[in-house]
């Protein structure tokens, strides 16, 4: 009942958007795609979607084709495009009376399933969409995607322009859903949202970094990591940067990141060499890797 | 069916719920045929002219009279000279001057011929030319006239006579156009717009992700417009018989049928667009250039199709609106009956056929 | 060394009819600082901004920014800003040299200095084998960097970014922010407003609206102190949620 995925290529002209992608996802799974804007998330949704086909490869949601059994899939998926599509012009119960019709169903007949949901923007279900703040289209969207009680439901960006309130909120909703035996692929270009799901791709440019638990990945990183910071931000980088045995470099919120080549990294070594640079306060500590971490070392 | 129903109930929603689309919708027939009706037209209405009368006599003081009691012409000013005649046009005050020879009574009854020159202020030739239509046929009444009452058989010149619109009135010329932009605009435009609408919107996604049939999204898109479009064809023409006066000869329910059949091929061309266009914008612009200046141009609305350069004339067949103006005129002015344009008709039939099956099969069940 | 404040607001406040959308908002930002502008959606940001540049005049009040009194002088101010937005920021059927032309132009840059401006720029982010290239067929990343150069161009006391890096993969948003320690460091202001919190832990100080107040304003360390939360995120979680 996942979705199966075995060497997906698509290619618009001249842009290769996917390059021979790959992965599984289980029954039940809440899988993360994670990747900037223009990395292929949306693509590979639209082919798993039935919208778009691919060049090369297959695949299949729910033990159907997507090619073959597009018209069965169509029946057994929840799909949230990026942008939240509403009718901007109708009412919150309008928009999702129009969905239950055209998907043969009735909001009483799966109220269960977004009861949860529903109550929340129930208070302005006389409200138009369009007049909804990003967080409570969010629900309509996802109200609307789960209608017909869907095998799959694919999520693809949906915390993108919504405050981290609703941000939350909505991801306590999807960690419920899959309680509800529904498999659910989101893509999200926040790396914060990661350690939120079962699994995760991290996905740039058209290929997969990497794919595994967001602990795994995070455990796989490969150096130690320490948090930088001096009075002079910019100096620091700068003097971090020109630094001889630096393996990375990157600043990250009120630290910088830094990873030395040495086995024998010693911090006072640095200490020294920072202080020579005029810089004062320092503190240099370990610290956790993070996603992030991992995804721009893979993606170096 | 239930899907159906639902589909169309939110066509509704979103077309009630838009002040432009509904002013498009309603406003603009009422609009353009009130504006075409009234203010474009190429008829006369009293229109200032100027007298010049060498002769003074009772036979041009008659002329004077009925020209000045007729409703198109209204005598603005006498004059005296030859040389004010520059001068009154000069200045714009009058549109023509009629200037009466020397001993013009004399002339009649001595030469049973007397002159009167019609002078016009071409720059606008159409109304110069009605001017001088209008002015003849009141001088050839008064020379009927005459005749009778003389009982002198005076030579009587030959008289055009206008079938079909007598009157000269060019409301009647434009009925049959305004109603084929009408239909043109609410059925093409308005169907490739709203169904880019949902592309740009992002719905579209979801409705080909969803089990409702392409085919059914499409009927269910097109089909208020064709109700709205049959609304708009029955106020275009209840408005020209009663406020225009304009005659219906022919079978209305006739009309209603090749009506009917325009709109349908209007829709085709609709779909047609929305499924080359991404955005609503392009779908307006293909629209607006791609249909309706043809439309407008080489229909034979605006310009005689016949004093066209050839290839403008070949190309004005693959019009529809073309076909469907000279069945509306058939109809309409003539009171013609089906024998009379099955051939247009088949055409016309041939079109709508030929861009549904092509828009069906362009239509895309995917994205791309 | 006196500390100079280029931004100065003082119980600013905006109504709409019956509705206080910034609600008497007293702030100040200083010369060179990283200031973060945080909330939800419908908080009253954007509103203040427009007081801000501007474009918006304020109910009551007052505000200096660069300067100059944002009732009487907003032209000067104009001036004196750079402005970056996520949505627009560059001519994407513009190449990269004329982007730049156009919007050197559009701030009164003589043509030399135009032309100084566009190599030094072009040198600085590597663009130089690009400059004849539509910006729109630039990565993102790139496009980002460039709108930020662009406006800078003017070599403005304040830029207003809107949600500078939302959507741009992890490396290039380093850089793009290292391009920030960068001008912040010669001594331009950065104004950041954003709601997405893990921009905001970047930000020398930064300040928290909800419904149109001010009700945290402060570096991100002590933020996180004073709310025991472990990032921005939780900080702005517990402000928003009461």
């Amino acid at each position: 009942m996942g979705i199966h995925i075995e060497n997906i290529s698509k290619s618009y002209k001249d842009v290769n958007a996917l390059k021979n992608i790959s992965f599984d996802v289980k029954p039940n799974e809440l899988f993360g795609l994670i990747g900037p804007d223009g990395a292929g998330k949306t693509t590979l949704f639209r082919i798993l979607t039935t919208l778009l086909i691919a060049n090369e490869g297959k695949a299949s949601v729910a033990g159907m084709d997507v090619l073959l059994d597009y018209k069965e899939i169509r029946k057994h998926v929840g799909y949230m495009p990026g942008r939240f599509s509403l009718y901007q012009d109708l009412t919150v119960e309008e928009n999702l009376k129009f969905f239950a019709t055209i998907f043969g169903t009735t909001i009483e007949e799966n109220y269960d399933l977004i009861k949860e949901i529903y109550v929340q923007i129930e208070p302005f279900k006389d409200r138009r969409a369009g007049k909804l703040s990003g967080g409570m289209k969010q629900k309509l969207a996802l109200c609307c995607a789960l209608i017909h009680k869907p095998k799959v439901l694919f999520l693809d960006e949906p915390t993108t322009g919504v405050d981290p309130v609703s941000r939350k909120e909505f991801w306590e909703m999807l960690k419920r859903l899959q309680e509800k035996n529904i498999t659910i692929l989101v893509s999200t270009p926040y790396m914060d949202e990661a350690a939120l799901c079962d699994r995760i791709a991290l996905i740039q440019d058209g290929k997969i970094l990497q794919i595994d638990t967001p602990e795994a990945i995070v455990n796989q990183y490969p150096k130690t990591i320490y948090n930088v910071s001096a009075n002079n931000m910019y100096q620091v980088i700068k003097s971090l940067k020109a630094y001889s045995h630096q393996h990375s470099v990157y600043p990250f919120g009120e630290f910088v990141h830094y990873t030395d080549t040495r086995e024998d990294f010693n911090t006072l070594d640095l200490n020294h060499y920072l202080e020579a640079q005029n810089l004062t306060n320092i503190t240099i500590e370990k610290t956790q890797a993070t996603i992030e971490d991992s995804f721009m070392e893979l993606a170096k | 069916m239930k899907r159906f129903i639902g589909f169309v109930t939110k066509e509704f929603y979103h077309i009630f719920r838009d002040r432009r689309s509904l002013f498009i919708l309603f406003g603009m027939p009422i609009v353009q045929i009130l504006l075409f009706g009234f203010a474009i037209t190429n008829e006369i209405n009293n229109v200032n002219i100027a007298i010049l009368d060498h002769s003074k006599d009772a036979n041009t003081q008659e002329i004077i009279n009925k020209i000045s009691a007729s409703k198109y012409f209204s005598i603005n000013q006498l004059i005296e000279r030859e040389s004010d005649i520059e001068a009154v046009f000069k200045k714009g005050q009058v549109k023509a001057v009629l200037n009466f020879e020397k001993d013009f009574s004399k002339n009649l009854i001595k030469n049973r011929q007397a002159t009167v020159q019609i002078i016009t202020d071409a720059t606008d030739p159409n109304t110069a030319n009605t001017i001088t239509n209008y002015v003849s046929s009141i001088l050839q009444n008064y020379q009927m006239e005459q005749n009778k009452a003389v009982k002198i058989n005076y030579v009587i010149g030959p008289q055009p006579r206008m079938v079909y619109n007598a009157e000269l009135k060019s409301v009647y010329m434009f009925v049959p156009g305004v109603m084929t932009i009408i239909l043109m605009l609410v059925s093409a435009m308005m169907t490739s717009i709203s169904i880019t609408r949902e592309k740009e919107l992002g719905t579209m996604e979801i409705l080909l992700v969803s089990p409702i049939k392409p085919l059914l999204v499409i009927i269910g898109k097109v089909f208020p417009y064709i109700f709205l479009s049959i609304v708009n064809a029955i106020v275009i023409v209840v408005l020209s018989i009663f406020i225009f006066k304009m005659p219906m000869q022919g079978s209305l329910i006739l009309l209603a049928l090749e009506s009917i059949l325009f709109i349908l091929s209007a829709l085709s061309l609709g779909i047609l667009i929305s499924t080359v266009s991404a955005t609503q914008q392009t779908a307006m612009m293909i629209s607006l250039m791609g249909l309706m200046l043809p439309v407008i141009l080489l229909s034979g609305f605006i310009f005689p199709i016949s004093s066209m350069p050839l290839p403008l004339q070949i190309i004005s067949n693959i019009i529809p609106a073309k076909w469907f103006i000279i069945i509306l005129k058939g109809i309409m002015l003539k009171g013609v009956g089906i024998q009379f344009i099955w051939k247009e008709t088949l055409i016309l039939l041939g079109m709508t056929v030929f861009c549904l099956a092509l828009s069906v099969k362009k239509y895309k069940i995917r994205l791309e | 060394m006196k500390i100079t404040n280029v931004i100065e607001a003082n119980g600013l406040t905006k109504m709409f009819g019956d509705f206080t959308a910034v609600n008497a908002i007293t702030f100040e930002v200083k010369k060179g600082e990283i200031f973060g502008f945080l909330g939800a959606n419908g908080a009253g940001k954007t509103t203040a901004i427009k007081m801000l540049i501007g474009i918006s005049i304020p109910t009551s009040g007052a505000a200096k920014v660069a300067g100059y009194d944002v009732f009487t002088q907003a032209e000067d101010i104009k001036k004196n800003i750079g402005y970056m937005s996520q949505k627009f920021a560059l001519y994407d059927d513009l190449t990269v040299k004329e982007n730049i032309t156009f919007f050197g132009g559009i701030y009164g840059l003589s043509k030399s200095r135009i032309k100084e401006k566009t190599k030094e720029l072009l040198e600085d982010l590597g663009l130089e084998d690009v400059a004849s290239q539509l910006v729109g067929s630039l990565p993102l990343g790139w496009k980002q960097k460039l709108s930020f150069s662009v406006a800078l161009i003017h070599d403005p006391k304040i830029v207003f970014l809107d949600e500078p890096t939302g959507g741009v993969d992890p490396i290039t948003r380093r850089q793009f922010w290292e391009m920030i320690y960068r001008a912040s460091s010669q001594g331009t202001t950065i104004f950041v407003t954003t709601h997405y919190m893990d921009e905001a832990e970047y930000c020398d100080r930064v300040s928290i609206m909800v419904n149109g107040k001010i009700e945290a304003l402060d570096t991100p360390k002590k933020l996180k102190e004073q709310f025991h939360a472990d990032n921005m995120n939780d900080v702005f979680l517990k402000l928003a949620r009461g």
